[in-house]
């Protein structure tokens, strides 16, 4: 009881958006490097993945671990959004948003300037890319349905182009995913505490 | 030396490189047990995908993804035809062997065997199928590796051809062998599905060898591999009868 009253009303983070946010790194982890294997049978584009950074093994192998790992990330990211509007959570940490806060922030950022003075609220730059990463899963997960039922679910399959567009809809996703975590990464490597609140909540 | 380019440049490159891939079973084993997510092996020291309890984890979810599958599929929902113009020709060959190793089924000889919970064995010969009731549709067929590919196949309406041999079609499976020993079966909702065919016509055609002569099974809302070539023998069963891949760890259900 102790632990938890010095802990819940001082937490940065609490502790179901941190299970959720860890919960999703590796779900992501696992899809990725999986999807790269199942790219490889049949690449859309001239190149392929290296085998090594790829997980699964063979085709199937790979097919596996992908439709197992999506179930995850459905799951802990349906929860993570639930939680956080149910909570008003999503409102109060994303917004407001406006291009100007945005030019500011930015304009700081690139001078080092940016302050990280409370780790508490999210500047609009973390704002505006946690918002676009949310929406850019949502669009893998919608993609990716159309990829795996594109006979149950001729609507969806309809807006996103037929089953060859939705490929490439699936394949920039990731990669624009992929490019997230490579930017996310670098920032969390330039201010570490941050890694500290997501993990033990201060 | 000028090479004649077919006018599917793109379409024939991604088979091509699709078909260089299809691995030997003796070599895919291999890689299974030796390839692993390198990362993660440097730090553990260990293999996540060759590690026992995650196999059997995974073998397991499949399963459920079986049922997930079959609760979504709609015995309703047809999946999208096509104009004969979107047709891709020369349609792609794909199969566990290079194309030389297609088997040469003799016509005349030929009998289709038909057994298991069906009140009729009779075998069939070809020209009796093809006395049956004909349709004809043009559907994208859908490879697990990703691609693509339009074609027209023509045959029985397959739930019309379970009924007239008096199939029980409140038994779960219905199983295929075929002459190149390839093996795989389905469920009943998906072969009683109005677009499953047992397709003897490719583009107007006798099916031609290399894409299942003397008959395949052709079903839109399944993966390639779900559909069996050179049909041998037909069978209706309760006991799980698994398949060629499915029996590697390709996706039971398989479908679209
Ligand atoms: C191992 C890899 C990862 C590490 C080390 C990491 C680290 C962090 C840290 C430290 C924060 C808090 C930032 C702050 O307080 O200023 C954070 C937030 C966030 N991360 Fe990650 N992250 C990782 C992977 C991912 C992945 C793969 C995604 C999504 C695809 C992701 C999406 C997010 C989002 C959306 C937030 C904001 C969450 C919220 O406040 O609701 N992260 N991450």
């Amino acid at each position: 009881m102790d632990t938890f009253n010095t802990d819940a009303p001082r937490a940065i983070h609490p502790l179901w958006l941190r299970a959720t946010h860890w919960l999703n790194a590796v779900a992501v982890a696992i899809l990725a490097t999986s999807g790269w294997r199942i790219y490889d049978a049949s690449p859309l584009f001239d190149f392929q993945f290296a085998d090594p950074l790829t997980l699964g093994g063979w085709l199937g192998g790979a097919l596996q671990w992908h439709f197992a790992a999506m179930w995850l990330l459905v799951a802990n990211g349906l929860a993570y959004l639930l939680l956080n509007t149910g909570s008003g959570r999503l409102g109060k940490q994303f917004f407001p948003l406006s291009l100007r806060m945005l030019f500011v922030d930015l304009s700081a950022a690139v001078r080092g300037h940016l302050s990280h003075a409370d780790p508490r609220r999210y500047n609009s730059v973390q704002r505006l890319a946690y918002l676009a990463v949310m929406a850019d899963s949502v669009l893998l997960g919608l993609s990716g349905l159309v990829l795996w039922k594109s006979v149950q679910f001729p609507l969806l399959r309809e807006l996103l182009g037929g089953y060859e567009t939705a490929r490439h809809v699936h394949f920039f996703a990731m990669a624009a995913l992929v490019g997230f975590v490579g930017v996310h990464l670098a920032m969390v490597a330039v201010v570490p505490r941050t890694l500290r609140a997501m993990t033990f909540g201060r | 030396m000028m090479i004649k380019q077919s006018p599917l440049v793109g379409d024939d490159a991604v088979v091509k490189e699709a078909l260089s891939r299809l691995e030997q079973p003796a070599r895919r084993l291999f890689m299974q047990r030796t390839l692993t997510l390198g990362g993660l092996s440097l730090l553990t020291g260990c293999s996540i995908t060759d590690n026992p309890g995650a196999e059997a984890a995974l073998e397991k979810i499949s399963r459920l993804n079986d049922k997930a599958q079959a609760w979504l599929f709609d015995p309703n929902q047809l999946a999208p035809t096509y104009p004969d113009s979107m047709i891709v020709r020369p349609f792609p060959f794909n199969a566990f062997y290079d194309e030389d190793k297609v088997p040469d089924v003799d016509a005349d000889a030929f009998r289709l065997e038909v057994s298991g919970m069906v009140a009729d064995k009779r075998a069939w010969s070809l020209p009796e199928l093809r006395a049956l009731p004909h349709t004809e549709q043009v559907t994208r067929h859908i490879c697990v590796e990703g691609w693509s590919a339009i074609g027209k196949w023509g045959g029985v309406p397959f739930s019309l051809f379970l009924r007239r041999v008096g199939a029980d079609l409140n038994a779960r499976y219905v199983g295929f062998k075929c002459a190149d020993d390839y093996y795989t079966s389905i469920d009943m909702p998906t072969a009683l599905h109005p677009q499953t065919l047992l397709a003897l016509t490719f583009d107007g055609q006798t099916l031609p060898r290399r894409y299942g002569f003397p008959m395949k099974l052709r079903m839109p809302t399944k993966l390639g591999y779900k559909n069996p070539k050179h049909i041998q023998a037909i069978f209706v069963t309760n006991t799980y009868p698994g398949g060629y891949w499915e029996d590697q760890g390709y996706n039971w259900f398989g479908g679209s």
